[in-house]
C-alpha cells in the first residue's frame, strides 16, 4: 500500500507516494534524481549511501522511507553554497581526496559530520570518523589528507 | 625545458563532477521506458541442465525471457578462445554460471521471479582445487584440466644442485581475492534491427565488450556501440567480465525492443564475477657459499576456474616476474593454470604477479636465514644491475640500482635501529613487532610482442574554441587516465591544460588504442599521445586548421621476444621498488596492526605526483587486504561470504601511514619519460607484511591472508615444536 511521505530534502520540501518501506536512498534517487548519493553493497557496510538525516549520519540503503518522515535530510547535492564548493568538497579535489569518485559524494558527507562536530580533529579522529565509509582506491591517505585540509580552513 | 604541466599536481579532470556528485555511472542512467533484467545462474558446480520450469506465482507473460536460443549469433563469450558460453544450454561448469535472462519493469516482480525459475539438473562431478585438477581423475575442461603451461628456462638448473652450498625449498599459497570496486559492475542497452546494439556501462576496455557484441550478434563493428560511464573503481575486475554483462543487457532489449537495465547488487557481483586467481609456487634454490643464487627451479600454478578466459595471459605475467629483480646464471619456471568448478579467475591488478612474487621474496627471506644473512645483505649480493640479463635474458639496459633503492627504503623506514629496537623489547611484551621488507619489479606494458598486435591508435583533433581534444579508448576508473593523457598533450602542444579535452570512450567516436590494463596507459598510449601532439604542434606552425592527427603504435628499436621459447624481452620497461612494512602482532588475539609503511619506486618520471602517490598508495592498502584480512570462503566453488558484511576490506582504521618516495630515472620510450605504474604496488606488501610478522613472531609462514586465526594456529604449532624438540 502507497502512502504520502513528506521531508525536507536539501531544504527543500518533498511530498513523495510511495511505499512505506521503500529505501530512502531509492526515494532521493529514484522519485527525487538525487542520483549523486550511491549505492556500494546496499546493507550498511560501505556508506556510499550516507546522508545526513536530523544530524546523523546515516546509511540510505537502511532507512525505510517511512522511517524519514518529517525529517531533514542533506545529500551531496545540498551541501555547497549556490554557485560555489563546500570546503570538503574543495579540500577533496585539491588533495587528490577522490579517485574513482564512487564513495566519494558519502565519504565528504562523513567527513563535513566529523568538522560540524570537531572542527579541528587529530587524524586518529579522522580515521574513526571515516571508517564506516569504504574506499578501494585511494588508501584513504588522500582522503584524510583532504579532511585535514578542509579543518584548517574552518574557523 | 621547464615543464609546465607534466609533472605538476594538476587538478583531476573530472574532479568537480565527482566531489559535486554530478558524474553520471551506470546506476545513474533513467531512460524513458527502461526495462531491469536479472541473470537466473546455475546452482551448482557442474552438471546437465534437464529441464526449466516458471513457477507461478508472477504473471510470466509480462515478462521478457532469453535463452540461449535466442542468440542471433554465436553462443560465446569473445576473448582468447571461446570455450565459454555467454549463456550455458546444456552443461554448467561453475556456480553462477548465466543460465536464462529475465526483465521486466517492476524490480520487486522481478527479484520475486528470479526465485521461482527452477533449473534441474543431473550433476556431474566437479573438481575444486589445484590439486585435485592436476590429479586428472576427474576431467574438467580440455583433454587434461590445464588451460596453459610454459616453460621457461635460462642456463641448466639441474647441473648445479650438488656443487651448491645451500639448497633451499619452499612452497608457498596465495588465495582469491575479490576486486570489491565500490561500484558494483552494470550496464545498459538498447537493441534493434536498424540502429544495431549501444551499451553503456561500466567497463575497462570497450573495444573487448565491442568485440564480443560483433561474435555474440554476428554484426559487422559500425552496428555495435559501446561507450563506457562514468566507472567506479576496477582493478582488472571489470576488464573481461563486463562483456558478459553486455552481452546479456544486449540480449534483453533484442529480444524486449526496450532499453534494458543490468546492474549486479553485491552479492551477485561478488559471486558471479571474477577474482584473482589462487595460486602456489614451489621454489628449490641452490646458492653458493657467499650467498649467490647458482640455480632457482620455480613451479607456479593458478587455478583458473572453469574457462579459459584470460588465465593464460595471467600466467604468463606470473611465470615472467617469479624469479624477481635477482640474477641468476640459471633459472626454470615450470608454469600451469588449471581448470577448477568455480566462476573463471580473471584479471585483477598485477596480474599473477602478485602471487609469484608473493612466494618469491617469502622465499628470499627464508633462503637469508638458510645462508646466515641479513634478508638485505643477501638481497644486495644477488640483485639485477645495468646490464646483466634477466631470466628470459633480456639485457637491462636502462640505469639500475637495486641496492641503493633498498638502502634508501630501509633508511627511511629507520629499519635497522628499530630492529634492534623490537629485539630489545619483544620478549617483554604481549605485542610483538617486526619490520619486513620486499624488492620487486614490474613489467609495463602487455607481454612480449603484445603491444606490436595490438597496433594501438590514439587521435588528436582541433577545437573551435582554439583547444585540442584526445580521442582514445583508454578508460578513467579512478586511477587517472583523463588527467595524465591531457597534461601529456597539452605539454607537448605548450596549450594550458585546460584548453585540452578528452573524448568519454566511445566506440562510435574513438580509435581503438588497446584496452586499459597492464599499466600501459601511461607509458604506452602516453607515447602515442606526445608523438601526436609533436605531429600537429608542426601543423599548426603553418595554418590553424582544423586538424585530425593519427598515430600508431611503433615498437622500440631493439625489442626481440619469441613467443616459443620464452626468450627475449619481456616488456619494454620494468618499474622497481623496495617496500618496508613495519607490524604489531598481538600474541593473545593474534590480530595484526600495520603500523607504518614505506614505500620506495623507481617508476620512470613522474607524470602527476598527487595522482602517482594515490596509486601507490592504494595498490598498497589493496595489497594490505589481500595479505592480512580478505579471505573468501569456498563452498563447492561458490564464494559463500560474498558481502561487505564477511569479506573484509580495510578501513581508514587499518591502514597505516604511509611514506611514498620515488625515483625519477626518465624512460626515453615511455610518455615524457614515464613507466607503468598502477600495479607495481599491488606486487610488494603482501610479503613485505608477512616478511615482518616473522620478523615480530619468529615463526615461518607460506600463505595468505594470514588472518588471526593463522596466526594463533601457527604459534600453538611453533610452542609444540619448542616442547617437543631436543635441548
Amino acid at each position: 500500500m502507497r502512502c504520502c511521505i513528506t521531508f525536507t530534502v536539501n531544504d527543500q520540501t518533498q511530498t513523495v507516494e510511495t511505499f512505506p518501506m521503500k529505501r530512502l536512498l531509492d526515494v532521493l534517487r529514484e522519485d527525487l534524481q538525487l542520483t549523486g548519493t550511491k549505492e556500494g553493497c546496499g546493507e550498511g557496510e560501505c556508506g556510499a549511501c550516507s546522508v545526513i538525516m536530523d544530524g546523523l549520519l546515516v546509511n540510505s540503503c537502511l532507512v525505510p522511507i517511512l522511517h524519514a518522515s518529517g525529517s531533514s535530510v542533506r545529500t551531496i547535492e545540498g551541501i555547497a553554497p549556490p554557485g560555489g564548493l563546500h570546503p570538503v568538497q574543495r579540500a577533496f579535489a585539491a588533495c587528490g581526496g577522490a579517485q574513482c569518485g564512487i564513495c566519494t559524494p558519502g565519504m565528504i558527507l562523513a567527513a563535513i559530520h566529523l568538522l560540524e562536530r570537531t572542527p579541528h580533529p587529530t587524524r586518529g579522529q579522522i580515521r574513526e570518523a571515516l571508517s564506516g565509509n569504504l574506499c578501494r582506491c585511494t588508501g584513504y591517505q588522500k582522503i584524510i589528507d583532504s579532511v585535514e585540509q578542509a579543518s584548517s580552513h574552518l574557523s | 625545458m621547464e615543464s609546465r604541466v607534466v609533472g605538476q599536481p594538476v587538478q583531476r579532470k573530472e574532479a568537480m563532477a565527482k566531489v559535486c556528485g554530478a558524474a553520471r555511472y551506470v546506476d545513474d542512467l533513467q531512460p524513458p521506458g527502461v526495462i531491469h533484467g536479472a541473470t537466473i545462474r546455475s546452482a551448482i558446480p557442474r552438471g546437465k541442465i534437464l529441464d526449466i520450469v516458471f513457477e507461478p506465482g508472477v504473471p510470466w507473460n509480462d515478462f521478457v525471457v532469453v535463452t540461449s536460443a535466442d542468440i542471433p549469433g554465436r553462443n560465446i563469450v569473445s576473448l582468447i578462445h571461446d570455450d565459454q558460453p555467454c549463456l550455458a544450454s546444456q552443461i554448467v561448469n561453475h556456480p553462477h554460471e548465466p543460465i536464462l535472462l529475465i526483465a521486466h519493469p517492476d524490480e520487486d516482480l522481478l527479484r520475486r521471479a528470479r526465485k521461482l525459475v527452477r533449473v534441474q539438473y543431473e550433476p556431474l562431478p566437479a573438481v575444486f582445487d589445484i590439486d585435485s585438477s592436476l590429479k586428472q581423475e576427474t576431467i574438467v575442461w580440455g583433454s587434461d584440466n590445464v588451460f596453459k603451461r610454459y616453460l621457461m628456462a635460462k642456463g641448466d638448473v639441474d647441473s648445479v644442485w650438488t656443487e651448491a652450498a645451500f639448497l633451499v625449498e619452499g612452497e608457498y599459497s596465495t588465495g582469491a581475492q575479490e576486486h570489491v570496486y565500490i561500484e558494483p559492475n552494470g550496464m545498459l542497452a538498447t537493441a534493434n534491427d536498424r540502429e544495431g546494439v549501444t551499451v553503456w556501462g561500466s567497463l575497462q576496455c570497450p573495444y573487448y565488450v565491442h568485440n564480443a557484441l560483433m561474435a555474440l550478434f554476428g554484426f559487422p563493428a559500425e552496428k555495435i556501440r559501446v561507450i563506457q560511464q562514468e566507472t567506479g573503481g576496477a582493478f582488472g575486475g571489470k576488464e573481461e567480465y563486463p562483456s558478459i554483462i553486455a552481452a546479456h543487457a544486449a540480449l534483453l532489449a533484442w529480444k524486449s525492443g526496450r532499453p534494458v537495465k543490468l546492474v549486479y547488487d553485491r552479492e551477485e557481483d561478488m559471486a558471479a564475477t571474477t577474482k584473482r586467481h589462487p595460486s602456489r609456487t614451489r621454489h628449490r634454490t641452490a646458492v653458493s657459499r657467499e650467498g649467490r643464487l647458482l640455480a632457482m627451479d620455480i613451479e607456479f600454478t593458478l587455478d583458473g576456474g572453469a574457462y579459459s578466459t584470460l588465465s593464460s595471459v595471467v600466467l604468463s605475467r606470473g611465470t615472467i616476474h617469479a624469479p624477481g629483480p635477482y640474477r641468476c646464471p640459471n633459472v626454470r619456471v615450470r608454469s600451469a593454470a588449471v581448470a577448477t568448478n568455480a566462476p573463471p579467475h580473471g584479471a585483477f591488478r598485477g596480474f599473477g604477479a602478485p602471487q609469484s612474487l608473493f612466494a618469491l621474496e617469502l622465499h628470499i627471506d627464508k633462503i637469508a636465514r638458510a645462508v646466515g644473512l641479513a634478508p638485505d645483505e643477501f638481497r644486495r649480493r644477488n640483485f639485477l644491475e645495468t646490464g646483466d640479463s634477466t631470466a628470459t635474458g633480456q639485457i637491462i639496459t636502462q640505469p639500475l640500482d637495486l641496492a641503493a633503492l633498498q638502502e634508501r627504503a630501509l633508511e627511511a623506514a629507520g629499519y635497522r635501529a628499530k630492529l634492534l629496537q623490537f629485539q630489545s623489547d619483544n620478549p617483554r611484551s604481549q605485542l610483538k613487532k617486526g619490520l619486513g621488507f620486499a624488492t620487486f619489479m614490474h613489467g609495463a606494458g602487455f607481454t612480449g610482442s603484445g603491444e606490436r598486435h595490438l597496433q594501438s591508435v590514439v587521435e588528436l583533433q582541433t577545437t573551435a574554441d582554439g583547444g585540442v581534444r584526445i580521442f582514445c579508448s583508454m578508460t578513467e576508473m579512478g586511477q587517472g587516465t583523463n588527467t595524465i593523457l591531457t597534461q601529456i598533450a597539452a605539454e607537448t602542444l605548450g596549450l594550458p591544460y585546460e584548453k585540452v579535452t578528452i573524448c568519454q570512450p566511445d566506440t562510435a567516436l574513438v580509435p581503438n588504442s588497446g584496452p586499459t590494463v597492464a599499466s600501459r596507459t601511461s607509458m604506452i598510449v602516453g607515447m602515442l599521445i606526445e608523438r601526436a601532439a609533436r605531429e600537429l604542434k608542426e601543423k599548426l606552425r603553418s595554418s590553424a586548421g582544423p586538424f585530425r592527427v593519427r598515430t600508431q603504435y611503433r615498437e622500440p628499436p631493439g625489442v626481440h621476444w619469441d613467443d616459443e621459447t620464452y626468450r627475449g624481452d619481456a616488456y619494454g620497461a620494468y618499474s622497481w621498488a623496495a617496500y618496508v612494512a613495519e607490524v604489531t602482532v598481538d600474541i593473545a588475539t593474534g590480530e595484526v596492526q600495520v603500523d607504518r609503511f614505506t614505500a620506495v619506486q623507481e617508476v620512470g618520471r613522474v607524470l602527476n605526483p598527487v595522482l602517482a602517490s594515490g596509486q601507490i598508495e592504494g595498490g598498497i592498502v589493496q595489497a594490505l587486504g589481500f595479505a592480512l584480512l580478505e579471505k573468501i570462503i569456498w563452498r563447492d566453488g561458490s564464494m559463500v561470504n560474498n558481502q561487505m558484511t564477511n569479506y573484509i576490506i580495510p578501513t581508514a582504521m587499518d591502514v597505516p601511514p604511509i611514506q611514498v618516495l620515488f625515483e625519477e630515472i626518465p624512460y626515453e620510450h615511455g610518455a615524457m619519460g614515464a613507466k607503468g605504474i598502477g600495479e607495481l604496488p599491488m606486487d610488494g606488501p603482501a610479503p613485505a607484511i608477512v616478511n615482518a610478522i616473522e620478523n615480530a613472531l619468529g615463526i615461518s609462514l607460506d600463505s595468505i591472508p594470514v588472518t588471526p586465526e593463522v596466526i594463533l594456529d601457527r604459534l600453538r604449532d611453533h610452542v609444540r615444536e619448542l616442547e617437543t624438540s631436543p635441548v
